[in-house]
């Protein structure tokens, strides 16, 4: 069976570059694996899903209700909306950072409160973790996706940090390399 | 080497590894990396060319002189190019040519779902379709095999889930083909009466021969597990068709989509108990089974719209769909918005102050017509703002001319504005047409086009000075202004629509994405000042909110635009 991870955000976050880090890896691992992205109109700071899938053989390059391993979320909200993603064990990763969208901009939505707890009570496994303070501290507010990512590798026995590491190297720029790197560990913990 | 890449990538790939020398297109989503990444290749000449048809008969031409040719666009794009590939059907090619048609099932980034697959059918060309990255490179290769074997131009059909996901290539040597030369052929590529109709025949007998390839083409693959079932499938839709059979279903997997076999669907119909045909869109596939005579089930199940995915599939072929919870509120959606600091964003508010009627176009200000700004009225196809609005006028005469305009982005403008453009300076309607120039080709992810004086390559390029085309066409009102500037944007459209005239407005400065230009520090809010009287809020910027009744700025995205200062009363937003 092969793994799903969704990374789910809003545009401009840097999703993509969490979905070739982790496509990039995964495959130096040896596995089939495809990664599906968004283009276009969504990139706007809409709601934005890249789809990992990775193991022996994987044919459909999208994630369907139910059928997410882990849902690694740039943003509260948008973990909250792609919930049904979630299998029944599958865990959620999220940056509790609260970018207002549009209807709440404008006032004529509140932002929904509790949405951690909401999703625990439906009983999600939720990994909360204020990912923006730990990017700063590693140097640039960009770096929540290797944050993220970070905190992603914990829950992969099978793969070392160094692994990772290397991974990072081979896919980020080497004048923000150090800063990328002091960030996975911040969010690996 | 094994590398994870873009279908689209894939596709590049393929050109490059084919020998393909000569590319032209016009951006558009999902079909626009397939050009900007053979454009990384030295050997190929890439170009953007200023509109699909444009750039297929450049392909065309560089075919008739001998080298591997190929374009690209979107679905939408195909129909602007319609006109060449009919007839480049009947001409047929020198060498072998390409063309790339990413349809956009879903419309995550387009203005309709049309099929692309009935250009195939009504041009009498082939078509391929492949399922996934190294289905893409694969058929790129033997796509000009058949274009130079069969003499015709081949339709490569992606879809966004093949242009969009990466899959696992093996990369490999570029092969070039023997070389070609031009010779001189009056009667096979002058396409009047008398030489068109001697060519018609060969074109039907062409998709006859081409029917006789799909027969026993490896394109075209049998899959046998369980006969109880039989699926019919290609593209994306294998994929999801594969998720949830695994190999316990029978499958045909066509990769060439035109002309359908007729011998291999009937033995494989044969070997199964029930037939089931799994296509996105329109019932191509089904439609051929059934002149065949099978009893088919397809589109009395599956949906003629959207997207498929596994569980679309599961649910409506009655395989059990996996458990899932959902929270039981309504959540408040996130569609896309103008980026802060978008140049956009000024223009469509001073149009909504004025209550102008807005007549659209396609790009990244198709956003003018979303909540709060509203501030448009009607987008159809590229460059129909200013066709329409010359309608609309004669229409309406007196009584809309005041008060409505056509707004169109600089690449849009190029692409197919200056046709309805030269019919305002012609037939003379008393229209005001806002040419957005924000320096490149946006929403498809920067591109150059031909008023940005660099080419795709980055290089310095020719530049279409815009205020000169248009009093070229005889236009003598002819104004420019900086989106920034609030006053002067409300200004010049008030003259402008008062005049008893046609006129062009540009508005012109750089997306604030673009890389090379500054942005100023962000606003920050005077909270003494702030009555929280919202009057910033109408702007719609991402970057404002409003929290305990206080202006917020989000420092992240805020580029120091300053256009939310203009529109506080009580200097509360101020530059740092």
């Amino acid at each position: 069976m092969a793994k799903n991870i969704m990374i789910v955000g809003v545009g401009g976050q840097g999703s993509l570059l969490a979905s070739k880090l982790l496509g990039h890896l995964l495959l130096s691992e040896g596995y089939d694996v495809k990664v599906s992205e968004v283009h276009g109109m969504s990139q706007r700071g809409g709601s934005v899903v890249t789809y990992v899938r990775f193991g022996e053989k994987v044919y459909s390059p999208v994630i369907d209700r139910g059928q997410a391993d882990f849902i690694v979320s740039f943003e509260k909200l948008e973990a909250a909306r792609y919930l049904e993603y979630l299998k029944e064990d599958g865990r959620i990763v999220v940056n509790t950072q609260e970018i207002d969208p549009m209807p709440v901009i404008t006032g004529a939505m509140q932002y929904p409160e509790n949405l951690v707890e909401k999703m625990e009570a439906l009983g999600a496994k939720v990994d909360a973790m204020d990912c923006l303070s730990l990017a700063e501290q590693a140097g640039s507010a960009k770096a929540v996706n290797i944050v993220l990512m970070g905190r992603l590798s914990r829950y992969f026995d099978e793969i070392p940090l160094e692994k990772w590491q290397q991974a990072i190297q081979e896919c980020v720029p080497a004048k923000f390399l150090e800063l990328n790197q002091k960030a996975f560990l911040l969010g690996r913990g | 080497m094994k590398r994870l890449m873009l279908g689209n990538q894939a596709f590049a790939r393929g050109l490059y590894e084919a020998g393909c020398s000569f590319v032209s297109s016009y951006p558009g989503t999902p079909s626009t990396e397939v050009t900007e990444e053979a454009a990384k290749y030295d050997e190929i000449y890439c170009e953007w060319a200023p509109n699909e048809k444009v750039a297929m008969e450049a392909a065309f031409g560089a075919s008739l002189a001998g080298k591997r040719s190929f374009c690209g666009m979107k679905h939408v794009g195909l129909n602007v190019a319609a006109d060449p590939l009919f007839t480049c059907s009947y001409t047929g090619v020198n060498a072998g040519m390409i063309i790339c048609v990413a349809d956009d099932p879903g419309m995550h980034s387009s203005q309709n779902e049309q099929d692309s697959r009935h250009y195939a059918v009504a041009a009498k060309v082939p078509m391929l379709e492949p399922a996934d990255s190294a289905e893409a490179c694969e058929f790129v290769k033997k796509a000009y095999e058949i274009s130079e074997e069969f003499d015709t131009p081949v339709i490569l059909k992606m879809c966004t889930r093949v242009a969009h996901s990466q899959s696992v290539v093996e990369e490999r040597e570029r092969i070039l083909p023997e070389p070609r030369h031009y010779e001189k052929n009056i009667a096979k590529y002058v396409m009047m009466p008398g030489n068109a109709i001697r060519r018609h025949p060969f074109v039907e007998e062409r998709i006859r021969k081409l029917a006789a390839y799909a027969e026993t083409s490896d394109l075209n693959r049998v899959e046998m597990g369980d006969p109880r079932i039989g699926i019919i499938t290609s593209s994306t839709s294998y994929q999801y068709v594969k998720e949830v059979f695994g190999d316990s279903a029978c499958i045909l997997k066509l990769g060439m989509i035109h002309p359908l076999p007729e011998k291999l669907i009937l033995d494989f119909a044969e070997k199964v108990d029930k037939l089931v045909i799994v296509e996105e869109l329109d019932p191509v596939i089904e439609t051929h089974c059934r002149k065949l005579g099978l009893e088919v089930t397809g589109k009395d199940v599956l949906p003629l719209e959207g997207e498929f995915s596994q569980n679309l599939i599961a649910e409506k072929l009655g395989v059990e769909l996996p458990a899932s919870r959902k929270l039981e509120e309504t959540l408040p959606g996130r569609p896309p918005v103008m980026c802060a600091g978008c140049p956009h964003r000024g223009l469509f508010y001073t149009l909504a102050k004025n209550k102008c009627t807005v007549l659209g176009d396609i790009g990244c200000y198709t956003l003018g017509a979303v909540a709060p700004l509203n501030a448009m009225e009607m987008t159809l196809c590229m460059g129909a703002s200013i066709s329409a609005i010359h309608g609309f006028n004669k229409a309406l005469g007196e009584e809309s001319e005041g008060r409505t305009v056509a707004v169109i982005g600089d690449s849009t403008f190029m692409h197919s504005g200056m046709t309805g453009l030269a019919n305002i300076a012609y037939n003379q309607s008393n229209s005001t047409v806002i040419i957005l120039d924000n320096s490149i080709t946006g929403m498809t992810g920067h591109q150059q086009n031909p008023t940005t004086g660099y080419n795709i390559k980055g290089d310095p390029a020719g530049k279409i000075d815009l205020e000169a085309l248009c009093r070229a066409m005889g236009f003598e009102r002819v104004r420019v202004v900086d989106p920034y500037d609030l006053d002067q944007c409300d200004k010049v459209l008030r003259e402008e629509l008062e005049a008893k005239a046609p006129s062009v407005i540009i508005s012109r400065r750089p997306c604030a994405l673009l890389k090379y230009v500054k942005h100023e520090k962000p606003l920050k809010v005077d909270c003494e000042k702030c009555v929280g009287c919202k009057s910033c809020m109408r702007l719609g910027c991402p970057a404002i909110s409003v929290k305990d009744g206080k202006a917020v700025i989000d420092t992240t995205l805020c580029v120091g635009c300053v256009v939310c200062k203009q529109l506080c009363r009580f200097g509360a937003l101020q530059s740092q």
